[in-house]
């Protein structure tokens, strides 16, 4: 599994720093990213407990030399795929019955703000 | 809307050197999605073609299509792409309401095709636009936005989902950076999308309806000063969705942005959207933050490794591709480039060569549908191939004017009757008695009163003036509706007037 | 002996010969239920009437003359993780809350084939984040050796319940250890099973590269009947290994270790290790040893960085695995007044209706796939994924089993972790290798602490799709510790 991910952005902005490796305000922009309306008091305590974190797991990067290639799955599969057959669809009410709110047999959704995000 | 500032296109291109890239979005004719057994037929009711993998259901799982996979490798090996030994496919995040899974599967740094090439031909010169990537991914559902004004997104109060669309398998194709093309930029750009789908059509992969969003288009577009070495900052305009508009897209963008440097200013790097009223582009909502899209590796898919006899297998099949076939009919039907390029624009060559095939004249075929049906195609805003005439039509028609049964001016009618689903061509010149008459009994008594109206113009003609017989055909002409048989009413009227 | 303290494969016996009907088994454990599971709390959701229907269906099918299979009319909790058309699936979180799906998932379509009959769904860690089910947004579940500890996670709902005899069996899911800390800390048998040897399809994403359906049970028998009834190539999961499932229920028949080469793992035990998870982890490493397998001490170097590299890679898939969770289509929406955008709505509903763990892990999830950031964790865990396949790869050339204690403790007071997620992590220090590398592992119960008189779990780790070795030697030192403790160490557990 080599040729993986030569495109990503640069190690060195993720060094291990030991404490200090994430400022409330990365964890606001975190926050947004991952689409979590949080409190101030919960950025203030998740500032603290993520830098804690990151600073352990970022011990990762002592033994994990260049040359290791990295492993994105458990087992080496290939080429799995499925015929192009028709398989039968949920009827409309099974798929809108979950949802929070329906109309003209659309999920229905609060207003979009862009075209794309 | 901010007052652009557009500096005319010829001056703009006297100072600046534009540098394109398109990216294109082709949605695949395979029966079911890219990852899921749910239909992809067109135009079906709301939230009827879901499923739990489509909808992104917790604990859905996807699997892909191997159809859909098939289609990509010949798509790519159209394309003169190398197909990669091992890849996988990657999620793409970000959070959309008609994205289920709020992220797309998608590919990242290992696309399944890489480094092809498509030649495509402006004024005689050949371009060839060199192809970066051809990657899988799946398409999202449609929004119907309600409320407000316009019943566009801004302003609406709420919007509707359904996910018919959502995992329909899409095709992406990246070229690289397409340069040197001076004042013809936005010519390449479209006979690039133009030669695109022609080629996609012709694999077979794809039915390529721009109008029904099957094939997409973003433009990016920036300026250098003439003679600089350094690229300008790009914008990428969304969602061009006519091979015309891909023209007017890369058009626009070179007079704006030669505008926006002219000023002194600098071009941002931002998402435009191209207004098919108005032919211009206009900002996209600036971002609070810069998207960060945290690509990894799909688990819930294993990689792909296609086997090379599976390549060679699909190369095998591949069909005749639009340029070779181009040569050829171009040498079996003897025309010019300029034609033949007007054929393939008009979406007829298909249709033409059928009707060839079928036994028509390839002159006569070329002159029904590039003239007559050509012009009701654009008339009524549909392809030629979705006019209700067959090419087997054309044919009889042909054939009926060869043998003298109708002339043109009647086999305009009788397509007239055919395209209002009258019949067959024999059926409507049947039921609208559209034969032409020659019969000397009928024609010679119209004759008669045709002279007998004229005297002057037949004295001409009795004095030698035989030119001036026109004048008489055509008053038969008139008053047979154009159903005479305009020779022989000609030889008639000379015939008795001079013997 | 009451229904209720029978095993699996007494039960089904018990039906098959017509000494019991499946209604009368079923009724027993409902009955059960509704005497101690407020106690326990180890259900979220529990249906008599759908499963004494399901009772009576199989005792039909008997009466009409079918032939059952081997866990006809047996009763199982079904942890709330897997997708279940007739009742409601939550993960324990409030962002599902009475949701019920459209579709079963795979493994409770193969539970339902098989003639069981679902007496409910479990609690666990919310999204099976965690490992004390204290995680749950309905309240914890309390350990039936003792209801002030905590019964293990994720899987807590599922061990809990099978050790306080509310059911024989239960299904669980493993991502780090989330079956076999919960069967450590309980007295149980837990097998996780090769990573695609049961179907993912219906089990609702926690981190999917990880993610191992697998059986809860009182013995390594009832293990491996589960695990044979609900395993196999599943087309609906492109990660389900097309293969037989390994021959478990044989394995756990035969039980001997004779002439195996058995593998300590080095790196697993000293400080932070609890004395009486050693010592009883030692004292079931000397038996296997009397009982004539050969016993090394092999060094797997990197098991050291499992942990942060788990805690990198899990994050990651978690944060993009529950990105769906949004208000739009199903679930919690939280904040649609008609004047906020979708946006809006979907940042409100996820704030409201996550827990703290799962907001914690999204976020560093979010964090280590960031751009800029993406190299130095998402990418580096993943090369430890690859030194840690090694090691197992290595350490399989010189033995046939690894062998560990499960869990550093034992069952640990409720609230005692609660807010120090480093101290929370820590209990599936030994448990994680075999997610990363995929391999098959299974804990066994190897007797009680001095300190606490709790349980201690022995694990079994076997190459990829060797699982019927680990249940072979689980039901050896099972046979061989019965002997000693006079019969199942969970006679040894308080009434309730």
């Amino acid at each position: 599994m080599l040729n993986e991910h030569a495109a990503h952005g640069s190690a060195a902005a993720g060094q291990a720093r030991g404490g200090g490796a994430i400022t409330r305000e990365d964890v606001a922009h975190l926050a947004r990213l991952s689409r979590l309306a949080l409190r101030e008091d919960e950025l203030d305590h998740l500032a603290t407990q993520l830098d804690d974190i990151i600073s352990a797991v970022a011990r990762v990067q002592e033994v994990a030399a260049e040359d290791i290639p990295p492993t994105s799955h458990a087992l080496p599969l290939t080429n799995v795929f499925r015929a192009d057959e028709v398989r039968p669809c949920l009827t409309p009410d099974q798929a809108l019955s979950g949802a929070p709110a329906a109309d003209e047999q659309r999920f229905k959704v609060p207003r979009i703000l862009d075209e794309e995000a | 809307m901010s007052m652009e500032t557009l500096v005319p296109y010829d001056e703009a291109l006297a100072r600046y050197e534009p540098v394109l890239g398109i990216e294109t979005h082709i949605e695949l004719g395979t029966t079911t999605k890219m990852f899921c057994g749910c239909s992809t037929e067109f135009g079906a009711e709301p939230n009827t073609q879901v499923c739990p993998v489509c909808l992104g259901m917790p604990g859905s799982l996807p699997v892909t299509n191997r159809s859909a996979i098939e289609g990509i490798i010949k798509i790519g090996l159209a394309l003169n792409c190398s197909i990669v030994e091992w890849c996988r496919f990657a999620r793409k995040n970000y959070f959309y309401p008609d994205m289920p899974k709020n992220f797309q599967i998608s590919q990242y740094d290992e696309p399944l095709c890489i480094d092809g090439y498509l030649d495509v031909e402006v004024d005689g010169e050949t371009y060839r636009i060199e192809i970066e990537r051809v990657h899988m991914e799946e398409d999202t559902g449609k929004s119907l936005h309600v409320g407000g004004a316009t019943g566009r997104i801004h302003g609406a109060d709420f919007s509707l989902v359904d996910y018919n669309r959502a995992g329909i398998p899409l095709v992406e194709i990246v070229t690289k950076p397409i340069v040197a093309t001076g004042d013809k930029a936005p010519l390449v750009a479209r006979a690039y999308a133009t030669e695109l789908r022609e080629l996609v059509r012709a694999v077979g992969v794809s039915d390529v309806r721009m109008e029904q969003g099957s094939m997409r288009c973003d433009v990016n577009v920036s300026l250098m000063p003439k003679g600089a070495s350094e690229w300008g900052t790009r914008t990428e305009t969304k969602n061009v969705n006519s091979l015309r508009s891909v023209e007017r897209a890369v058009r626009y963008e070179i007079e704006r942005q030669a505008g926006v440097l002219d000023a002194g200013g600098r071009v941002i790097q931002e998402t435009r959207h191209f207004q098919e009223a108005a032919g211009t582009t206009t900002s996209g909502r600036s971002k609070e933050e810069a998207q960060d899209y945290r690509y990894f590796p799909e688990p819930d898919l294993v990689p792909m490794a296609p086997p090379r006899e599976w390549v060679e297998q699909l190369r095998a099949g591949l069909p005749e591709l639009p340029a070779a076939r181009r040569r050829r009919v171009q040498q079996e039907w003897g025309v010019a480039d300029k034609e033949l390029q007007d054929i393939v624009n008009a979406g007829a060559l298909d249709l033409i060569e059928e009707t060839v095939r079928q036994g028509a004249e390839p002159a006569a075929a070329r002159k029904w549908w590039m003239n007559e049906l050509s012009r009701r195609a654009t008339e009524q805003s549909v392809e030629l191939s979705d006019l209700p005439v067959t090419p087997a039509d054309v044919v009889r028609v042909s054939a009926l004017v060869a043998e003298g049964t109708i002339n043109d001016k009647l086999a305009r009618q009788v397509f007239d009757g055919v395209l209002a689903g009258e019949g067959t061509p024999d059926e409507v010149v049947e039921k609208r008695g559209l034969k032409v008459v020659s019969d000397e009994g009928q024609l010679g008594s119209v004759i008669d009163e045709v002279i007998a109206a004229n005297p002057d113009v037949a004295e001409k003609i009795r004095g030698g003036k035989v030119a001036a017989a026109g004048a008489l055909v055509g008053a038969v002409m008139k008053a047979t509706r154009g159903q005479a048989d305009a020779g022989r009413a000609r030889e008639l009227i000379i015939e008795k007037l001079t013997s | 002996m009451s229904i209720i303290k029978k095993t699996a494969a007494e039960l089904a016996e018990l039906i098959s010969s017509g000494e019991a009907s499946a209604v009368e088994v079923a009724q027993a454990h409902l009955d059960r239920i509704a005497a101690v599971d407020d106690s326990v709390k180890a259900f979220v959701h529990v249906d008599p009437d759908v499963a004494l229907a399901q009772a009576r269906a199989v005792d039909d099918r008997k009466a009409a003359g079918e032939t059952l299979g081997p866990l006809a009319g047996v009763p199982i909790a079904h942890k709330d993780v897997f997708t279940t058309a007739d009742m409601p699936t939550t993960c324990s979180s409030k962002i599902l809350e009475g949701w019920r799906p459209p579709y079963d998932a795979t493994v409770t379509r193969r539970l339902r084939e098989a003639g069981m009959v679902i007496l409910g769904k479990t609690n666990m860690d919310e999204f099976a984040m965690g490992s004390s089910t204290e995680n749950s947004a309905f309240g914890p579940t309390h350990n039936p050796w003792d209801l002030n500890t905590i019964p293990g996670g994720s899987s807590g709902g599922s061990s809990a319940a099978v050790a306080a005899y509310e059911a024989p069996l239960a299904t669980g899911t493993d991502t780090g250890g989330s079956i076999r800390q919960p069967a450590a800390v309980t007295g149980l048998v837990g097998m996780k099973p090769t990573y695609g040897g049961s179907s993912r399809y219906g089990l609702i994403a926690f981190a999917s590269s990880l993610d191992t359906p697998g059986p809860l049970a009182r013995t390594v028998l009832d293990a491996a009947l589960l695990h044979e009834a609900f395993s196999g190539h599943d087309p609906m999961d492109s990660t389900s290994i097309d293969q037989a499932v390994p021959p478990v229920v044989e394995a756990a028949r035969r039980g001997d270790v004779a002439g195996l080469r058995i593998g300590v793992v080095k790196e697993f035990g000293g400080e932070g290790y609890q004395p009486g998870v050693l010592a009883r982890f030692h004292e079931a490493v000397e038996l296997l040893e009397s009982l004539g397998a050969k016993v090394v001490e092999v060094s797997c170097p990197h098991f050291t960085y499992a942990l942060p590299a788990y805690y990198l890679i899990a994050p990651s898939e978690c944060s993009s695995n529950l990105a769906r969770f949004d208000g739009m289509r199903y679930g919690l929406r939280v904040g649609d007044d008609g004047t906020r955008s979708a946006e809006e709505v979907m940042a409100l509903t996820r704030a409201e209706g996550f827990g703290d763990e799962v907001k914690r892990r999204i976020m560093l999830g979010t964090y280590a796939l960031s751009s800029g950031y993406y190299d130095a964790y998402y990418g580096k865990a993943q090369q430890v994924r690859t030194l840690i396949a090694r090691d197992f790869d290595a350490a399989f050339e010189q033995v046939d089993v690894l062998v560990s204690p499960t869990t550093p403790t034992t069952a640990f007071p409720i609230g005692e972790r609660a807010d120090d997620p480093m101290a929370m992590y820590l209990a599936d220090l030994c448990t994680i290798p075999s997610n990363l590398a995929g391999n098959a592992a299974i804990s066994v119960p190897c007797g009680l602490a001095d300190e606490d008189s709790l349980p201690v779990g022995l694990q079994i780790m076997a190459p990829v799709l060797a699982d019927d070795r680990v249940y072979r030697v689980g039901a050896a030192i099972e046979r061989a510790l019965q002997d000693r403790w006079g019969g199942p160490l969970l006679a040894k557990a308080p009434e309730l």
